[in-house]
């Protein structure tokens, strides 16, 4: 299944990983609905919009470590996810 | 009495969601494997992880087409918005002239890119088109194949000519909408003529604007058959725009992992614009 149109298991990892947010979310979302809040955010915001935002933000904060210094991307990805979380709690 | 609660008709979403799976959520996914490998031919990849990124990131030449394609298309927007403001409202409001001014403001709309990128071609030359020939006529020295401010200025007049009535029309609409009680009170306070557009048809313009600004920022920030057709990105690389920076890696190159690296970056700067232009239109309705 892997070798097909010559997938990575780097790629498939990564396609898994937000496969599972999106689940775990729809699930959380059936569990206990969420209702509409302002948080520190300019915009009033759902809990899909806050994951959304976070995870547009992650990819920016990914490339922004590429572009400007050498430093692992783990770094990155530990900034992506305190500030996914920072967001999705107050955000 | 007790409302029902039954969403199983959400699986008719079924079919469109398998469509969109198979024609645009796996053809994007393959762009993000393609960006992370280096691809010869079938059967021949190598893992390189996110060296395409790094590269594509530090390439000057991306870096100058994208520049080149945020003051093009900012340059669209500044034109074009104000120009299609003036146009809406100067046209006729009822009868056979709203009508020709309608029919006449469509026909650019209606002619296909390459097709406007070959008139432009043609119009502009300085040996055999009307434009050209005109403008050197009057002493001015003109020739949009040498010289890079005539091309920039050819290539933004084309988008105008081409694009100017998408705004106009939209914003005509926008203007027919507002009900006539508005303006016989702005009559009886007796408001200027400048009042008038500024406290009640801009306001009242808003949601029609926001949709114009999105639009017109979409499609410019991906033109390609005009500019190409028009000077093919020249003289030198002077108006090649990121579409065809793009084209040329993918398909002229055959770079397959930096075009998809590039693909990518693309794709997150028209998501995010995209998405803050949506947040404000929803807004906009709620403050409502």
């Amino acid at each position: 299944m892997i070798a097909w149109m010559n997938w990575t298991p780097t790629v498939a990892i990564f396609f898994a990983v937000i496969a599972g947010i999106l689940a775990v979310m729809t699930v959380f979302e059936i569990v206990s609905p969420c209702t509409e809040r302002k948080g520190f955010l300019p915009i009033a915001t759902t809990r899909g919009d806050r994951l959304f935002i976070g995870l547009l933000s992650a990819a920016y904060i990914h490339l922004a470590f590429l572009a400007v210094s050498d430093i692992t991307l783990w770094v990155a990805l530990a900034v992506s996810v305190a500030w996914l979380l920072v967001l999705l709690r107050w955000g | 009495m007790q409302k029902v609660q039954n969403n199983k008709a959400w699986w008719l979403v079924l079919p469109v969601f398998l469509l969109v799976a198979f024609s645009a959520l796996i053809p994007l996914m393959t762009v993000v494997n393609y960006s992370v490998q280096d691809i010869f031919g079938p059967g021949q990849a190598f893992y390189v992880g996110t060296e395409w990124f790094k590269e594509v990131l530090s390439n000057e030449r991306l870096q100058d087409s994208l520049i080149r394609q945020f003051i093009f298309s900012g340059a669209v927007l500044l034109i074009q918005i104000p120009l299609g403001i003036g146009v809406a409202l100067m046209m006729p409001k009822s009868g056979i002239k709203g009508s020709l001014c309608l029919i006449l403001l469509a026909i650019p709309l209606l002619i296909p890119w390459n097709v406007v990128g070959t008139i432009w071609q043609i119009f502009a030359r300085g040996d055999i088109g009307l434009f050209g020939w005109g403008i050197n006529q009057l002493g001015i020295d003109y020739n949009y194949t040498g010289d890079t401010l005539d091309a920039w200025l050819t290539v933004l007049l084309m988008d105008v000519w081409h694009w100017t009535p998408l705004v106009a029309l939209l914003c005509y609409s926008g203007l027919r909408a507002i009900p006539e009680a508005f303006y016989q009170a702005a009559e009886i306070d007796r408001a200027s003529k400048w009042a008038v557009f500024r406290y009640i048809q801009l306001p009242r313009l808003k949601s029609v604007l926001i949709i114009a600004v999105l639009l017109r920022f979409m499609d410019s920030f991906m033109i390609y058959i005009e500019p190409f057709v028009l000077t093919g990105g020249g003289p030198g690389s002077s108006t090649t725009f990121l579409s065809q920076t793009l084209t040329t890696m993918a398909i002229g190159q055959f770079d397959l992992g930096r075009a998809a690296a590039f693909s990518l970056i693309y794709f997150l700067i028209v998501l995010l614009i995209s998405w803050l232009f949506f947040t404000a239109i929803t807004h906009a309705d709620k403050e409502k």
